[in-house]
């Protein structure tokens, strides 16, 4: 596994534009889940909830709620937080993100606002340095019994771990879409030409169950799903 | 990438403009806008340079540039591929392209149709 700063550095290597934003290939896989089935439950009865997608915008998971009456609330926060001007160094020179002005920028919310977030794999992929901020903002926005969805891989398995966005397609249906990264050309301060990076976000830890359960420690609950391939699931309430 | 249409009012890429824009027709704008937008009743897109900093309240919006405040359209938003929208969205029905960007609120209101 390449560490935080070796993942960081090739992202930007050169770069001092807008951050990246996802491209989609067409490439799609469809998987059950344990744990979208158990909170799907609660959107499919109760009505106006506050609902906060942290993957790569969806079209469908838009639809999806939409459709039932509730109000979604998008924000890719994986593609956030490749913004260059968030790379700062820290007191022995190594390169870490500003988590605090990451949280200035994002997850800006008032407390106890949603019923439901939808975490996907962000834990996996986010820089170490944003991870415990990150879960930590989360508990605040999350209302006291909301629910938080988040998956994690069991094993590194390289290239074939992938990052993906997942779009809702029934109660405990979801499609993966294997994400790439394009240079986001419009938002250019320099107008420069776009970068094409064929390089996805990269598995960046592999965390086991203790770690989980330490990184969720201030919520009220949480529930492992283990599925067939090497994700485990988990299903927390604040 | 849909053209603007001929006859249609157009805000060229090369055009700034600070402050409030309204009117009463459609719209298209593919310069840049820093302040409010308020087309009720008519459409507005935003072309594939359009750089929008403003509050939008149009009948329809169209986004394939870059929009950054909250939207608020009686009828639809559609949101093509190349769009990147910072901003809470709210209308009737929304379409969002494959490829769009958005950091926000999707509130959809009905209305009884009877």
């Amino acid at each position: 596994m390449s560490s935080v700063s070796q993942n960081f550095m090739k992202l930007f290597r050169g770069s001092s534009g807008p951050p990246t934003t996802p491209a989609q290939s067409s490439q799609k896989v469809t998987r059950r889940s344990s744990g979208l089935a158990e909170l799907s439950r609660s959107w499919e009865s109760a009505e106006g909830l506050c609902v906060l997608d942290l993957g790569s915008t969806s079209p469908n998971n838009i639809r999806h709620f939409t459709e039932r009456g509730h109000r979604i609330y998008s924000e890719d926060l994986l593609t956030a937080s490749t913004d260059p001007e968030l790379a700062i160094k820290d007191e022995e020179g190594n390169d870490i993100l500003d988590s605090r002005k990451f949280l200035a920028d994002n997850l800006v919310y008032p407390a106890a606002q949603f019923d439901v977030i939808l975490c996907w794999n962000l834990p996996d992929y986010l820089d170490e340095s944003l991870v415990k901020p990150v879960v930590g903002r989360l508990w605040s926005v999350l209302k006291p019994g909301g629910m938080l969805l988040a998956f994690f891989h069991t094993r590194d398995a390289g290239p074939d771990s992938p990052c993906h966005r997942f779009h809702i397609v029934g109660g405990d249906v979801l499609e993966m879409q294997k994400i790439e990264l394009r240079r986001e050309s419009r938002r250019g301060a320099t107008g420069a030409a776009p970068t094409a990076l064929s390089e996805g976000f990269q598995l960046q830890r592999v965390f086991n169950n203790r770690h989980i359960e330490n990184l969720f420690r201030d919520f009220a609950s949480i529930k492992f799903f283990l599925a067939r391939d090497s994700i485990r699931e988990v299903l927390v309430v604040r | 990438m849909s053209a603007p249409a001929s006859g249609l009012a157009q805000i060229g890429k090369s055009v700034f403009i600070k402050g409030e824009l309204s009117g009463s027709e459609d719209l298209y704008l593919d310069g840049h806008v820093d302040g409010s937008i308020a087309l009720k009743g008519n459409n507005l897109t935003v072309g594939p340079n359009g750089q929008v900093k403003a509050s939008v309240e149009a009948k329809g919006v169209v986004v394939q540039g870059k929009l950054d405040g909250n939207i608020q359209a009686s009828d639809r938003v559609e949101l093509r591929k190349s769009a990147v929208v910072n901003g809470d969205i709210s209308t009737q029905r929304i379409s969002i392209e494959e490829g769009a960007f958005l950091k926000g609120k999707v509130d959809i209101h009905r209305t009884d149709t009877k």
